[in-house]
């Protein structure tokens, strides 16, 4: 998966997360080690509670681990501020839900120029970059609709434009294909796939489905907390 | 970002229609039933407010109900500073039946020259002054009753037993709509001669004296030199400007105005708990939004904005229907009130207390739901929608 001669792009070092139930506190990460470089497209793969989601939201900057380094893109964002982190996400970081997250009261357009408002880019920009973006996706005719007009696959395509439109370096996609029929994750994973090798985007994928698992070009397996397998495949399917 | 926001803010406010519907009709009703609360107490002031400076009253240091000799006249009539003297009487008559309450005053020829706040043509005023029965009553009393110059007024006597009857000789008018006049006035000396042939004892015996005075601000020193030509006498009395005096009688309804009051501030306090509970539940219900929103960079000002931003809106709504449904509620009301209230006008300090009311509304709402939000872990609230 990493290669010695490259930086990667991010660069984990025993890092550690537990959460406190009650009197209890329970370990959910321990002591992972991990490099992911720039481009790849990373599976996080494992059953429920093993920690994958959490290792997620660590890379991704919405949660803070309790040990450990993790830097980005050369930045150490565990020592950001709460402030300092929105404004990384923002620029930095894509997502893609499993339930898609959309908001029910915007449109996929709406939805989708979310990001670009915290870019500061005119209206007419905005408006430009947004047609681009859904006209990518496939949804140039569905710009007007309602996420409730929309099929869960449809819905799954509005949050990856809205994932891409602000050119960020990574994409974390949370079980993208976990609500989704079959024919409608395969679109997805497609898409991703596409994004990973015409666009050079760094994703790294959560998902306990081993078809989908096989969209990445490397794979790690989590369990209880730890790491207990990485695997790197020379193609993608 | 601005227009987004709006945008943002007015969808999120329809979300559930029929939530936000019955919110901005509790609203509506809240601030208009404020409006008119504190337009009856406003009501209840109208006779004090519309008071002037340079009126004193002197009446019977014990109580209204004890009258002075009419020889007191000349001796406050030469007090320096006094300009004239009028006197007045309450008659206290029945006109047809006792609902049709309105105050009725026996007064002096000059009293009507002591409020020029009250216009009457001059040719009614010759009239009046003519004819000993006759009688001036104010524009309100006339409308109410479809009362006209020339018209018999019979009033059946419960202070002074007896039918009277009085000939209306003159209809005078407000210079503006604040003045109160529905009343009645007619001649003191009518009432004096009829008590010295009916009851002799209760004859020359003056109610309460309306002094008018040349300098507003010597009003203390008249109303100490007035009231003490008759200290040690058997009837001392009590002189105090006309405000004083009509505040004293507001004095009496104490207790009902401070409940009015207190209602008024209630009703907006229920509502107040009812559009925190819709505020409240919309936030809980967004919670995964507002995750959602902050994973994508957005802070935590910008949800407190979203949120205090749709409770001011709801509020808006509510109290500007509130507001302009308050000037026809009272008309009707004062309509159905049968004209306790002769004045009952929406004053511009009720309006402003309205749209004060419906803002702290809004902000108080908003307060504890906006902090959750921006106080919300991105994780705990992406954990909402699974």
């Amino acid at each position: 998966m990493s290669s010695p001669a490259a930086l990667p792009l991010v660069e984990i070092r025993n890092l550690a997360k537990s959460y406190r139930r009650g009197d209890q506190i329970v370990p959910v990460l321990s002591d992972i080690t991990l490099d992911i470089q720039a481009g790849d497209f990373t599976a996080l793969m494992g059953p429920s509670g093993s920690g994958k989601t959490t290792l997620l939201n660590l890379i991704a900057g919405i949660d803070k681990p309790d040990g450990g380094t993790l830097r980005v893109g050369g930045l150490d964002i565990t020592r950001f501020s709460e402030a300092e982190l929105a404004d990384w996400r923002a620029a930095n970081v894509g997502f893609v839900f499993q339930f898609y997250n959309l908001i029910p009261v915007l449109t996929a357009f709406e939805n989708v120029e979310l990001p670009l408002l915290l870019a500061g880019l005119s209206r007419g920009e905005r408006r430009e970059r947004v047609e681009m973006t859904l006209a990518v996706v496939g949804l140039a005719d569905r710009s007007d609709h309602y996420p409730n007009e929309l099929s869960g696959g449809q819905q799954q395509r509005v949050a990856i434009a809205r994932a891409v439109i602000a050119d960020p370096t990574l994409i974390m996609a949370d079980e993208p294909t976990g609500d989704l029929d079959r024919a409608s994750a395969a679109e997805i994973l497609a898409m991703l796939q596409g994004l990973n090798q015409e666009l050079g985007k760094t994703i790294i994928m959560v998902t306990h489905d081993a078809q989908a698992a096989r969209a990445a070009r490397a794979l790690i397996h989590l369990e209880k907390g730890e790491i207990i397998g990485e695997l790197e495949r020379p193609g993608t399917q | 970002m601005a227009v987004y926001l709006l945008k943002l803010v007015f969808r999120n406010a329809f979300r559930h229609r029929l939530r936000t519907l019955l919110t901005i009709v509790g609203l509506t009703v809240a601030v208009l039933a404020y409006g008119l609360l504190q337009t009856v107490v406003d009501a209840w002031y109208a006779g004090a407010s519309a008071a002037s400076a340079a009126r004193l009253v002197t009446r019977n240091a014990i109580s209204l109900a004890f009258s002075m000799p009419l020889s007191y006249e000349g001796r406050i009539r030469g007090v320096e500073g006094v300009t004239r003297v009028a006197r007045s009487n309450w008659f206290g008559g029945i006109y047809q039946e006792p609902k049709n309450f309105f105050a009725q005053f026996a007064v002096s020829d000059n009293y009507i020259d002591l409020y020029p706040e009250f216009v009457l043509p001059e040719d009614q005023r010759a009239a009046y002054l003519r004819d000993r029965k006759g009688c001036l009553i104010g524009r309100q009393l006339a409308d109410q009753f479809k009362l006209k110059v020339g018209d018999v007024l019979p009033l059946r006597g419960t202070i002074f037993p007896g039918t009277w009857e009085f000939v209306i000789r003159g209809v005078f008018d407000g210079v503006d709509s604040t003045k109160i006049t529905r009343q009645m006035m007619f001649h003191w000396d009518y009432l004096n001669e009829t008590l010295r042939r009916t009851a002799p004892r209760r004859a020359d015996q003056v109610g309460i004296f309306v002094l008018g005075i040349d300098n507003p601000d010597n009003a203390a020193v008249i109303s100490t030199q007035v009231d003490g030509l008759f200290r040690n006498s058997l009837a001392e009395t009590l002189t105090e400007t006309e405000q004083a005096f009509q505040l004293g009688f507001v004095a009496m309804s104490d207790q009902i105005i401070a409940a009015i009051r207190v209602v008024s501030y209630v009703v907006i306090l229920i509502i107040m708990a009812v559009m925190a509970n819709t505020m409240a539940m919309s936030a809980r219900e967004r919670t995964a939004e507002y995750a959602t929103l902050k994973t994508l960079g957005f802070g935590p000002a910008f949800l407190a904005l979203l949120i205090f931003g749709e409770s001011l809106f709801i509020c808006a709504v509510g109290g500007g229907l509130g507001m302009l449904l308050t000037s026809p509620a009272a008309a009707a009301f004062k309509g159905a009130a049968g004209g306790i209230f002769p004045v009952f006008t929406v004053s511009r300090d009720t309006l402003a207390m309205q749209l004060a009311c419906a803002i702290a509304v809004g902000i108080a709402a908003a307060i504890v739901p906006a902090a959750r939000a921006a106080r919300v872990r991105i994780v705990e609230g992406l954990r909402a929608i699974a």
